[in-house]
């Protein structure tokens, strides 16, 4: 068991170390001067070559993606190009807020996901199985910017409950974000249950027709405790990989809701270093989601094995 | 299970596993006939095609051309769909805009599923280092969110069609290998494939006529899934401000557009949001129907 763990964390370190490499690819070295790129058709000669002595450029790629990574290791990404701040501090204080968003989403996706697709593997092929399968269909047929605009006209125009845009910069305050919090993470939570339903009722669906469900059912256990000891269960662990995998559409989704609310968050601070070529910060925020997409799975994989006994004594998951 | 099926010919009950073309064809309109949810999906897909094809027959108004003395005009004679901010008909835009989702996300899922085919069959058959190294390459890529992808390129490369196409495909080859590798690992220890080996066949060769006539169907419905993620992708691209450039007539970008006046015309961002909408549900009830008549789990594929 030990040494499936550490088998486990040394690929998710490699897998990481192939991401870093792909972004610094992406960014640095495809074709073209970078220093041009950054700073247009009409940048003066001074202006290009002072930056390519700023960003280093006149080393080759690989001395230059090795300092990368080793001041990352160190928490230093560099200095964004155009507010001139430390990339880590700006980074970071996105970061938080974009977690708070996160959180309520993965919260109110998992609970109302798990109960709704309970609910439609319990009562299959009747009703409120083809509602719920129907709803859940067209949520993941929607984009995020649509769920978020229709909620907009919605909860901020129609019934002013809720801040339509966020007033605040990157560095408010949780209590003074809070208000702003729940629009986006309804509309990411929306279309992130779509898929944890339809997973959690084809697991329920499996674990109710499994022989031990009726053994329980015949020793005349009531179909709550079977729902909860047996069918919730074993709809966790396939719903636990649904949520690691959707970790990544999860922060391209923060990223596209972010802009509709002007939420200060991560994907916010994404488009703007996007818009103003600030190479820095978007390498960061992509090694940054590189490494929470790969920590989420690794999380769910060992997750899965501490909640399945099967897969602690056989050692390897896929 | 009708005996009298109008196919063009005739074929045995059962379809063997390595079908011939006629035999696809009646199996594929069997198919089709027994999902009611594959039917609805396909023929929903199947207006949004026509009404895109047909968008000059079915309205006067050109979708580029401003008018501002008839801007943010409600539902009218006139105009069906209101207009927007500087006076281009809505339902002209809708209509055309259709041409540019459909055009450009037919050519990124067909790029990118084809390509994911080759290298996951190719994957499954060589197995070894070549398995190992590529799965290693995948999960890296996979962990980079597309979207984030998608504008890192756009940065780089500038927006323009060509950019786009290959920059989607690219995204998505690496989940369209998972799936197809996986499917491609059950056919390859099949006695026929080792038949094939033992001949001295290329793996081109045997991918092409092998392995692949017997992972058709998850292709298919992995193509269907791939469609609608390439679709809201796309459309998500042009919403943020980095896909289509602004007269183009994209959905993406009109509800981009109209949100600011979404109180004085509503329909302006409604429109696209319907048709978005219903594109999008068309594919997925069609790859639902497909996969579940086929007998491809998706969710177990690992997708």
């Amino acid at each position: 068991m030990l040494s499936f763990i550490a088998r486990r964390t040394i690929s998710a370190l490699g897998t990481l170390l192939l991401a870093s490499v792909l972004v610094f690819l992406a960014v640095q070295a495809l074709p073209g001067d970078v220093a041009t790129k950054i700073l247009g058709k009409d940048a003066t000669p001074d202006a290009v070559a002072g930056l390519r002595e700023q960003m280093g450029l006149d080393r080759p790629a690989w001395e230059r993606y090795l300092d990368w990574v080793e001041s990352a290791l160190h928490g230093d990404f560099g200095t964004s190009l155009v507010s001139g701040k430390p990339v880590a501090t700006e980074a970071a204080a996105h970061l938080g807020n974009s977690a708070l968003i996160a959180l309520v989403t993965v919260l109110f996706a998992v609970t109302g996901a798990l109960v709704l697709g309970v609910l439609a593997g319990l009562y299959r092929d009747r009703w409120a199985d083809h509602l719920i399968s129907t709803v859940s269909l067209v949520g993941m047929s929607i984009p995020e910017f649509v769920v978020a605009t229709v909620l907009v006209l919605c909860f901020s125009i129609a019934l002013p409950w809720f801040p339509a845009v966020v007033l605040y910069g990157p560095d408010a305050s949780v209590g003074q974000l809070l208000p702003a919090v729940w629009l986006p993470a309804l509309a990411l939570a929306t279309v992130m249950a779509a898929y944890i339903v339809r997973m959690a009722r084809t697991s329920v669906i499996d674990v109710m027709a499994s022989e031990y469900v009726t053994t329980a059912r015949l020793k005349g256990l009531s179909t709550w405790r079977v729902v909860t000891r047996h069918a919730l269960p074993g709809a966790l662990l396939p719903t636990l990989h649904v949520i690691a995998l959707n970790v990544a559409w999860l922060v391209g989704g923060v990223a596209v809701v972010e802009n509709v609310f002007n939420y200060p968050g991560i994907g916010k601070l994404l488009l703007t270093s996007v818009q103003n070529r600030d190479l820095p910060v978007i390498q960061a925020v992509a090694l940054i989601s590189a490494v929470v997409y790969v920590v989420c799975n690794l999380a769910a994989d060992l997750g899965s094995m501490a909640l399945n006994p099967k897969l602690r004594t056989r050692g390897r998951t896929r | 299970m009708t005996a009298l099926d109008p196919a063009p010919t005739p074929a045995p009950a059962t379809a063997p596993a390595p079908a011939s073309a006629g035999g696809r064809t009646i199996r594929t309109w069997r198919t089709l006939r027994s999902s009611r949810t594959a039917v609805i999906g396909l023929a929903v897909v199947g207006v949004h095609v026509l009404l895109a094809l047909l968008a000059p027959l079915l309205t006067p108004h050109d979708p580029v051309a401003n008018s501002p003395s008839h801007a943010l005009l409600g539902p009218g004679p006139e105009h069906w769909a209101g207009t927007d901010q500087y006076g281009r008909d809505v339902l002209a835009r809708v209509l055309y805009g259709g041409r540019y989702a459909l055009g450009v996300s037919a050519v990124s899922t067909v790029l990118g599923v084809a390509l994911g085919t080759v290298i996951g069959c190719a994957a499954a058959l060589r197995g070894g280092w070549f398995d190992d190294i590529l799965s290693r390459v995948l999960d890296a890529v996979l962990s980079i969110p597309a979207i984030l992808a998608l504008l890192v390129v756009v940065t780089v490369l500038g927006t323009g069609y060509p950019v786009i196409i290959c920059a989607v495909a690219v995204v998505f080859v690496p989940q369209v290998v998972r799936v197809v590798r996986g499917a491609a690992l059950a056919v390859v220890p099949a006695d026929y494939v080792t038949a094939a080996r033992a001949r001295g066949e290329s793996t081109w060769a045997i991918l092409r006529r092998e392995v692949l006539p017997n992972i058709v169907d998850v292709v298919c419905v992995e193509f269907a899934m791939r469609a609608s993620w390439v679709v809201l992708l796309i459309s998500s691209l042009s919403f943020l401000g980095f896909g289509a450039a602004p007269p183009t007539p994209d959905w993406g970008l009109m509800v981009a557009e109209n949100r600011t006046a979404i109180t004085v015309v509503p329909m302006a961002s409604l429109a696209p949001i319907i048709a978005l909408a219903t594109l999008v549900v068309g594919i997925n009830l069609a790859s639902d129907g497909l996969s579940k008549a086929w007998g491809v789990d998706r969710i177990r594929e690992g997708s």
